[in-house]
């Protein structure tokens, strides 16, 4: 038993919702009780879609336990069937359902439906959505795809975008047109867009790119295997990771991996001089595996930012993760914990999040401007205009979103240059922010005033005090390098064995850090 | 005032639908709930589908750790009972010594603890003995196979009711969760014609003590509370039935039942209705002109249909085309029943595919559902009305009834707003 407040991902049934929403004529018939059919507003608020998701619950009650729960489920897979007369069938059991054991599978399969259905087991009180989404792909394909004739000119397949995926639907025209740039064609994008026959001739492409390992590796692992099909290791969110995604399919089909790149603005944007406040900004990164690798991967080579931290919350993805964090010098934070992502971001007090939503509300509270990187999603993140993360156009969205919640570079000088005057004081945020800024300053001011729980901690584990003029001195410092000099200035100070902090240790350590 | 139709709907019969049911358990009143009772924390026992139910429910929240939480069952926990048990404890004893502002701590069975049959009943007994008298424990269902949407409220207080104290003295208890803002509203409308004993379930705190007895006389706000009616009522207290306090006539007949009841004059109960009601009037008929001549279609949540039905169709003139209900408790809403003509569908529990192709056919001016079904049935050209809406936001008694009107116009001067633009 574990107590949770918030979760970043739902049980494994929502991760086989997403791929059935994600599809057309596939139905997916779910044992479970009314409750459950919350997952709904999930697709038709958060994505604003404009179809109930293809989903039956058989909504049992206490009364039809040990009756006829089975029964119920029956009616409801043949009214089912024949009412949306899908291609094919998904069958499977809620957390509740599983208990009660009856079998769906086992059940839908005798019922001589004229169609395929498969049938899912996915342990709820063990796994979550990821894998929930990605053993469904798996068990589609594994039942429906067969090894048929390849497509006379070079086409692939995109793996692993589904219904409520983070920018799923940009990231899925934005690789179209970088592949279709180096001659390659999309045979089948999969799950989402496709439909059950789709899924047969999944083998017709010539290799696949997967997209996203959380939700489509094991599908894209079989197709290797059993249909011959490569696929492509790199996600392409990112200049490198871009330019290294086309490398490695110019090694899988021989083409050239040079494609059009003047739309690219993220290298110069990075390189102007507005940008050059940017320089060792203190990072933390957390979100599912595969955007917080690629994100750190930018924050370093392309944003010239610091990475303080980095993890993320699907621990199907812990060993990738911590080896990159290594590469980095860091140890990875793993967990779903919400709580204990919180106390890490208070304890390394960076100077921006790199997010999910839950850490958004963190970076909210502890007044640490944040950006969302990755899944859970959020109604904010299906914006209407079009904006992807991965490719070019992906790079410029992701420098654009980052830069965003900070301050930009020629204010940050102004702000410092002026900042006794009385209209120009630390409470005037980002000036793009409107009236947001005013709401939150005062928080980014009250966690500088009183340091921030971590903080404090920290300063009491070093056993160290502030004598009040350095304290005075420190409040001094615009609030958004105040942390950053306090942070330096005690670490600073317990290299040299200070245990008291002048206003000549600030000044010392600021010396010493002077870059 | 209201006058009761002779040809109404309290004598119609009532469609029994029994198929796919599109709503929430009763685990999301725990999102009010804890707003309203401030010193308690609703502990979940459960799987991560509840705690994502919870999340979804709630949407975006911005404290850092709201007053509930779910203690997820692991395979661990299925494997042996006592070991659950163990582990609850443990749980509990944790979250009391981070919380220490807790005063009241409900255990809420789900569908995996009942189906698993731990006794939260025996869990809550114990811990109760351990940690009285600074935290009382007690528990209730808000399963899906046991409780739909606003019943999780409904269990939550008749759990409260075998503890509350004994009292014989002749007073009023109002039963149901109102934001902050209206039960001070409905305090000062009681109190002004004179009636001053008024005790409120839920009270926002456990220092206040809620009493019953033989001559509590009690009154209910939301249509939802069935079984905390039968639990009052074998603590010998008595029910007053009245139309549902939603618009300026619903107010008035509400507190007109009690008024009578309390031997309160006619010329005192119009001396303290005629402003607020007479304002009421005026909101209604400036949000209610959109309103005015439409139908209207129910789909099943939150057991709120028929009062708000009533107050849409006497009040807004609207005409009802189906009013479905997940439960239909006449002993509650028969006086609503009584003032709603003849003529709708009135159906109890659901078969969402049928529901759905009887409101395409129909196809009202407006329809009242679900989050799910909502966006679906916007792109079929139907305008709707989130019924969740309806319990989250203020909207009992007269100075909210002009908003509660305007939550149903809203909808249908955007559709109108934005065709304009269309047609431009
Ligand atoms: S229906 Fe049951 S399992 Fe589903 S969220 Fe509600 S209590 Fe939990």
């Amino acid at each position: 038993m574990k107590l949770t407040v918030w979760t970043y991902e739902g049980p494994p049934h929502v991760g086989a919702m997403r791929v059935a929403t994600g599809m057309t004529n596939l139905h997916y018939v779910l044992h479970a009780p009314q409750g459950d059919t919350y997952a709904d507003l999930l697709f038709t608020m958060i994505e604003r879609r404009n179809h109930r998701p293809p989903v039956t619950y058989t909504t049992f009650q206490a009364r039809d336990l040990g009756s006829d729960t089975a029964n119920l489920f029956k009616t409801a897979c043949q009214d089912a069937y024949e009412r949306f007369k899908p291609e094919a069938i998904l069958v499977g059991a809620s957390c509740t359902a599983e208990l009660i054991q009856d079998d769906p599978g086992g059940m839908a399969e005798n019922m001589g439906l004229e169609v395929p259905v498969i049938a899912l087991e996915l342990p709820s009180y063990q796994r979550k959505e990821n894998y929930g989404a990605d053993e469904t792909f798996f068990q589609l394909v594994r039942a429906l795809a067969r090894p048929v004739e390849k497509t006379a000119q070079i086409t692939c397949n995109l793996i692993g975008p589904t219904a409520l995926g983070f920018r799923h639907r940009d990231d899925i025209d934005e690789l179209s047109g970088l592949l279709s740039d180096m001659g390659v064609s999309v045979n089948v994008v999969a799950p989402m867009g496709s439909t059950p026959s789709d899924i047969k001739r999944l083998g017709a492409a010539h290799f696949n790119v997967l997209m996203y390992p959380e939700t489509g590796e094991t599908a894209a692992r079989w197709m290797e295997r059993d249909l011959g099909l490569p696929y492509t290791k790199v996600v392409p969110i990112g200049v490198g990771a871009t330019r290294d995604f086309l490398n490695e399919v110019s090694q899988i089909t021989g083409l050239s991996p040079v494609v059009d790149d003047t739309r690219l603005r993220l290298p110069w944007y990075s390189a102007s001089v507005d940008s050059t406040y940017l320089t060792g900004k203190r990072v933390f990164i957390f979100g599912d595996g595969t955007h917080a690798m690629t994100a750190a991967r930018i924050a370093r080579d392309e944003m010239g930012f610091e990475v303080v931290g980095i993890g993320c919350y699907n621990r199907e993805m812990a060993r990738p993760v911590r080896a990159l964090a290594k590469s980095f010098g860091l140890e990875a934070l793993i967990t779903d914990d919400y709580l204990e992502v919180e106390r890490c971001i208070e304890n390394l007090s960076p100077e921006m999040i790199l997010g999910t939503q839950m850490e958004r509300h963190i970076g909210k509270r502890l007044g640490i401007p944040c950006a969302v990187i990755s899944a859970p999603v959020h109604v904010q993140d299906f914006p209407s205009r079009y904006s992807p993360q991965m490719g070019f156009e992906g790079a410029n969205v992701i420098f654009d979103t980052w830069v965003h919640p900070l301050v930009m570079g020629l204010e940050e000088h102004l702000l410092h240059m002026f900042r006794d005057d009385f209209e120009f004081n630390d409470e005037a945020g980002p000036s793009h922010h409107g009236g947001h800024a005013a709401q939150r300053a005062p928080s980014v001011d009250s966690v500088d005033l009183e340091p921030t729980k971590g903080l404090e901690l920290q300063s009491q584990s070093l056993e160290m005090t502030w004598l009040s003029d350095a304290e005075k001195e420190l409040k001094k410092i615009p609030f958004f390098v105040r942390g950053k000099a306090r942070r330096n200035t005690e670490t600073y100070a317990l290299t040299q064995g200070v245990k008291k902090i002048s206003v000549d240790t600030l000044y010392e350590a600021k010396a010493h850090y002077a870059r | 005032m209201l006058k009761s139709n002779p040809t109404s709907c309290s004598n119609a019969p009532i469609l029994k639908e029994r198929g796919q049911r599109e709503v929430f358990c009763g685990l999301t009143s725990i999102i009010w709930l804890h707003r309203k009772m401030q010193d308690a924390f609703f502990l979940v026992v459960g799987s991560r589908t509840c705690a994502h139910l919870l999340q979804s429910a709630a949407g975006v929240m911005i404290f850092a750790e709201p007053r509930f939480g779910t203690a997820i069952l692991e395979e661990t926990d299925l494997a042996g009972l006592a070991d659950a048990q163990q582990e609850l404890d443990r749980e509990v004893e944790r979250l009391l010594s981070r919380r220490p502002d807790i005063r009241q701590l409900f255990l809420v069975g789900s569908c995996p603890s009942e189906v698993i049959k731990l006794d939260l009943a025996k869990a809550a007994q114990r811990l109760s003995q351990l940690y009285a008298p600074s935290v009382r424990v007690l528990n209730f269902t808000g399963s899906g196979i046991e409780t739909t949407f606003t019943q999780g409220e409904d269990e939550c207080l008749a759990s409260m009711v075998p503890v509350l104290n004994e009292s014989g003295q002749k007073q009023l208890l109002v039963i149901g969760a109102l934001p902050d803002v209206v039960e001070d509203q409905m305090r000062n409308l009681l109190s002004a014609m004179g009636i001053n004993d008024v005790a409120v379930l839920p009270a926002t705190s456990a220092k206040h003590a809620v009493t019953v007895g033989k001559n509590t006389i009690f009154v209910a706000t939301q249509p939802f509370l069935g079984e905390t009616h039968s639990a009052l009522e074998r603590r010998g207290a008595r029910h007053l039935p009245a139309p549902f306090p939603f618009g300026a006539e619903g107010t008035t007949a509400w507190l007109n039942v009690i008024a009578t009841e309390f031997g309160i004059s006619n010329e005192r109960f119009e001396q303290v209705v005629s402003a607020p009601r007479a304002r009421a009037r005026k909101a209604i008929s400036q949000a209610s002109e959109v309103l005015s001549g439409k139908s209207v279609f129910f789909f099943p949540d939150s057991q709120l249909e028929i009062p708000l039905a009533r107050f849409l169709v006497a009040e807004c003139g609207m005409t009802a085309i189906e009013i479905g209900a997940p439960f239909i408790h006449k002993g509650l809403v028969g006086p609503d029943l009584d003032l709603i003509p003849e003529g709708p569908v009135i159906s109890e529990g659901q078969d969402v595919d049928l529901q759905l192709d009887r409101v395409l056919k129909a196809r009202p001016d407006l329809t009242v559902c679900g989050l799910g079904l909502a966006n679906p049935l916007e792109a079929k050209g139907l305008t709707t009305k989130w019924a969740i809406e309806l319990v989250f936001t203020p909207v009992h008694f007269y100075e909210q009834a002009g908003d509660l009107a305007g939550l149903f116009s809203r909808p249908l001067r955007r559709r109108a707003a934005l065709s304009r633009e269309a047609a431009a």
